[in-house]
């Protein structure tokens, strides 16, 4: 079974982030939330496993939930 | 039943309340079979059982059919049910037949779905259909049947189930009486008053949302397809639904929010104006009919209790999302049917009938789960909701896989029966769809060198399906076990394309003209499948084994 990797995976940490930030850049907070969740669909599919999915939404939820 | 001969407007139909002899009965009369709801559902149920020699009494505590259109989109299993009971080619000559949707964001297209991309079925995906005139030909057939006594204006009132028996009371405008059923059939509709007067209830999630349903009759220029908008300028922030019916009448629905006011939005100086707006200036059209709906996904604990059936919305809801309502209720009772007839007659024990349970439940669970998930889609209950939903619709103008996440219905398919108490598990490998639990798949076979469709010919009795190489004689085993057989056994052989085939008398035969048969149940010569009366496979071997075949003929009617 595949499980989410959270070690140090992208070559380039630092442009990652900045490309990031880059692409919300002149966005309305609500054209930032609509290009956050296009993108997130767009990694979803990317990844593909349903399995490590749910857990990086488990991983993602458990860092503002505690249940 | 002629081509020519025009319908009766079922609408306006009533039905006069007439005193039966059971009224005045010194003890309650006794009924192998009391059906309470002459809706889609019930109807076919008690049509089912009359046809398979079953006396059947149908109550329905009013004296009209549906009015509106209802539940408008028949599936295809629902027309090969149908087709089965004896009015489907009345049902699909009546109906506009489509299999393309069609779903709109905002003011452009967003993309379109086939929803039978495959040729070589006799029957379309759906047809669009006012429930009033599927619950008329309904009607009309079950009036052919001499088993089938229907009386109107006959409320349940009372529900008394023992061991060996159900005593219903019954209200009727002169009064009530008490009758004696072996079994009833509850398929009293969403507010069942039999599963109330049992104490017992369909529990699960209501939707807070209205939604707004009119008919129309126009002569528009869109084509028989479904049309879906999310958002669209004519509505904005809601969703609208469009479907072509016959008879120049159109179904929209207009999904209207939680705070809409019922009583207000029925209204005509608010409903034109809707369709206006959807419709542009310059269209003429008559308002026909208007409702306003909620909806829940419910469903009973159990089907069964004891002697009493559910069956229908009494026993499940679902969301509109999907036409899975109607259709899925037409399937319980043809699941329940061929049970309760083969009880009935002696020919399997009583708990065959707990399997009605074992595979309807997990069908409607199915069913639910399907429209919950298109209802949270089409009505996002939160801010990140719709965000979500946004997304998807905008990427799917041109990323295919966000085409696959939207979801406005996902669109009634009949349940596989996978986990069925009445399969035989495959002992040999199989590829495909067809696995023990599935409804049997359609394809064009020849039957005396003439053109016909294999669901023609099998249902109602079980079918020992045999397919045949190119010379070979069909086994003597299939006649045998025919023979032999307790429940109602008939063989059918398949011969491949061009052979011809060259059945003895007594064995039915089929030519698999095009080779599809074979191909949709992944067949070669010597492969045998055990169908059940309502078309579902529950065994199949790649030899014709007869020790074999008895135990899935055994386990498919509850005797083992």
């Amino acid at each position: 079974m595949a499980t989410l990797n959270t070690e140090p995976n992208i070559a380039d940490a630092d442009a990652f982030y900045e490309a990031l930030i880059e692409m919300h850049r002149d966005l309305t907070p609500e054209q930032s939330a609509a290009a956050n969740a296009a993108l997130i669909l767009l990694l979803a599919n990317q990844v593909g496993d349903l399995e490590v999915l749910r857990q990086a939404m488990a991983k993602a939820r458990a860092t503002v939930a505690a249940d | 039943m002629g081509a020519a001969m025009a319908d009766p407007d079922y609408q306006s139909l009533t039905f006069p309340y007439a005193r039966s002899p059971d009224q005045d009965a010194a003890v309650p009369a006794r009924h192998p079979v009391v059906v309470v709801g002459a809706g889609p559902v019930g109807l076919a149920a008690a049509v089912d059982l009359a046809r398979q020699g079953v006396r059947v009494l149908l109550l329905d505590e009013d004296e009209r059919l549906s009015a509106g259109s209802r539940a408008i989109c028949f599936a295809k299993r629902t027309l090969e049910i149908f087709d089965r009971l004896g009015c489907g080619d009345r049902m699909v000559a009546k109906g506009v037949g489509w299999k393309t949707g069609k779903v709109f964001f905002r003011d452009a297209p967003v993309y379109a779905f086939d929803l039978l991309p495959e040729s070589g079925h006799e029957r379309p995906a759906f047809i669009n259909l006012q429930q009033y005139y599927v619950e008329g030909y309904l009607l009309d057939r079950a009036r052919e049947l001499p088993d089938l006594e229907i009386r109107w204006r006959n409320r349940v009132s009372g529900i008394a189930p023992d061991a060996d028996g159900v005593t219903l009371t019954v209200t009727t405008p002169e009064g009530d009486y008490r009758l004696r059923a072996d079994w009833v059939v509850a398929a009293d509709g969403a507010r069942s008053g039999v599963r109330a007067l049992m104490g017992l209830e369909s529990r699960g999630r209501v939707f807070r949302d209205r939604f707004l349903i009119a008919d129309v009759r126009m002569s528009a220029p869109f084509p028989a397809e479904r049309r879906f908008w999310f958002d669209p300028p004519f509505h904005p922030g809601q969703s609208v639904l469009l479907h072509r019916q016959p008879d120049d009448v159109w179904r929209i629905d207009f999904q209207l929010g939680w705070d809409a006011d019922p009583e207000e939005e029925r209204k005509p100086e608010r409903v034109i104006p809707r369709i206006r707006a959807l419709l542009g200036e310059g269209v003429d059209f008559t308002l026909l009919w208007v409702s306003v709906y909620t909806f829940a996904c419910l469903r009973m604990e159990r089907f069964r209790h004891g002697r009493v059936l559910f069956a229908g919305d009494a026993a499940h809801g679902v969301s509109p999302f999907g036409a899975r309502g109607a259709n899925s209720g037409i399937q319980d009772a043809e699941n329940l049917a061929w049970k309760l007839a083969l009880v009935l007659k002696g020919k399997a024990p009583e708990r065959l009938l707990d399997s009605y349970d074992a595979e309807r439940v997990p069908a409607a669970d199915e069913n639910i789960l399907n429209s919950t998930r298109s209802t949270d889609f089409i009505t996002p209950k939160s801010e990140v909701s719709r965000t979500f939903r946004d997304a998807v619709l905008r990427l799917a103008r041109d990323c295919a896989f966000a085409r696959r996440l939207v979801n406005s219905g996902r669109l009634s398919v009949p349940a596989t029966l996978r986990d069925s108490p009445l399969n035989t598990p495959d002992e040999e490998p199989f590829a495909g769809a067809m696995v023990p639990g599935a409804p049997v798949a359609d394809a064009p076979v020849g039957v005396g060198g003439r053109p016909s469709w294999f669901l023609r010919h099998i249902g109602d009795a079980f079918v020992l399906l045999h397919f045949l190489g190119p010379d070979d004689p069909p086994p003597e085993a299939l006649r045998v076990l025919a023979a032999e057989s307790d429940v109602p056994l008939r063989p059918l052989v398949v011969a491949p394309a061009g052979s011809g085939p060259a059945a003895p008398p007594g064995i039915a035969a089929v030519e698999d003209t095009e080779g599809l048969l074979a191909a949709r149940l992944d067949a070669r010569p010597g492969t045998t499948y055990l169908l059940r009366p309502d078309q579902h496979v529950c065994a199949r071997w790649r030899r014709l084994d007869p020790p074999r075949v008895r135990a899935a003929l055994a386990r498919a009617t509850g005797h083992a």
